[in-house]
């Protein structure tokens, strides 16, 4: 059966696009059916970070308001064949969005994927609360970082308030994925920790994503870290986390980048 | 006190902990709406009123979510009389004061 899930956060600039983008590949890559779901209307940036930026024809407003169909609005990942994008628009406002007309592409979009992954706009206007509407599974994206942590609380209750799931006396699942972190800081004192985060937000933890150069990389390259390069530390890490929202019993570790010295020279070289 | 510092070496993820927590637990009882510990503190607060003067921002309460229970803490903080007053709480301890003696 079909799962959607929303990939939120409250708070801008944590990595809700990346985690979106890495996700949805790794769990292609395991061979399922994936759909990444722009929801950031006006501000549309997944396209770009999973570099089919110049692909984009049709967007989910053209199929919301009828002007395509779904068909021809999902562009097909080049690198891995179960992966799709359905683009948001860039030059319509957000109340081009219609509940209704979500709805009807949501329950499309289950017919057609195994997983249906919405990256939500930042805040908790309209943009979020839509894209959050019909979640099976919601992933907050943290940082270890005071307004982040806050901005998260705020979105947990949003989940639990504002969701069809919710509405319905259903439950939606939580995961937390907690995005830079750096356990060497954790460690001396100067960041949060995992412990702390965990205690604060009470909801189960589904990934560490270690701060790392190679996020930035693959944004660059337009290409899904995951699949950009598989063995670096944010890949990995997002490559269990994928394996655990698939239901799999994955030993929780913080992947780092090691290379070895001949590796690095090459890796530059390569780069 | 620099000197002191220096040793004492304060790390800042605790104390960004602690104001989460702090914050935090405020916040979810405005946020909440309808939730149970706003109600709550709504009641126990309108029932202090009655015998005590208490500032509204000095009755904290939280409830601590857990697996298997969930822990409700009151947190109220009457001022002492013997410390300066505000001019709205002067007139009643001093009545009060009167009557005793």
């Amino acid at each position: 059966m079909a799962k959607v899930l929303v990939v939120t956060s409250g708070k801008g600039g944590v990595g809700k696009t990346t985690s979106t983008a890495a996700i949805g590949a790794a769990l292609a890559k395991d061979g399922k059916n994936v759909v990444v779901v722009d929801f950031d209307v006006g501000l549309r940036n997944l396209d770009l970070v999973m570099g089919a930026e110049r692909r984009v024809v049709y967007d989910l407003i053209n199929v919301v308001q009828g002007d395509a169909k779904l068909p021809q609005a999902l562009i097909r990942d080049k690198r891995v064949d179960t992966l799709c994008l359905l683009p948001a628009s860039q030059t319509r406002d957000k109340d081009a969005l219609t509940e209704e007309g979500v709805s009807q592409v949501m329950n499309e979009l289950r017919e057609k994927f195994d997983w249906v992954i919405c990256d939500s706009p930042a805040g908790i206007e309209r943009g979020a609360t839509l894209a959050m509407r019909h979640a099976d599974v919601a992933i907050v994206v943290t940082n270890p970082e005071v307004s982040s942590v806050r901005d998260s609380d705020r979105i947990i209750g949003l989940l639990d308030a504002k969701t069809a799931r919710a509405e319905k006396g259903e439950r939606i699942d939580k995961h937390l994925l907690l995005t830079r972190y750096d356990p060497a800081r954790a460690e001396r004192g100067e960041m949060l920790k995992t412990e702390d985060v965990l205690e604060i937000l009470s909801i189960p933890l589904l990934g560490i994503i270690p701060e790392s150069e190679e996020v930035l990389k693959a944004s660059n390259l337009g290409s899904p870290v995951t699949i950009s390069n598989p063995l670096s530390g944010p890949a990995r890490a997002y490559a269990d986390a994928a394996k655990r929202l698939s239901g799999e019993t994955v030993l929780l570790t913080i992947p780092t980048d090691r290379r070895s010295l001949l590796g690095r020279l090459f890796m530059r070289r390569a780069a | 006190m620099n000197l002191l510092n220096l040793f004492s070496k304060r790390k800042s993820a605790p104390v960004a902990r602690e104001r989460l927590q702090i914050l935090l637990a405020h916040e979810r009882t405005i946020a909440g709406g309808s939730d149970l510990v706003a109600v709550l503190r709504e009641e126990i607060l309108a029932v202090l009123k009655k015998h005590v003067s208490v500032d509204s921002d000095k009755v904290q309460v939280k409830m601590e979510r857990g697996k298997a229970v969930s822990t409700l803490a009151v947190d109220i903080e009457i001022p002492t009389p013997t410390e300066p007053l505000s001019k709205l709480e002067r007139p009643k301890v001093a009545a009060a004061a009167a009557a005793a003696g």
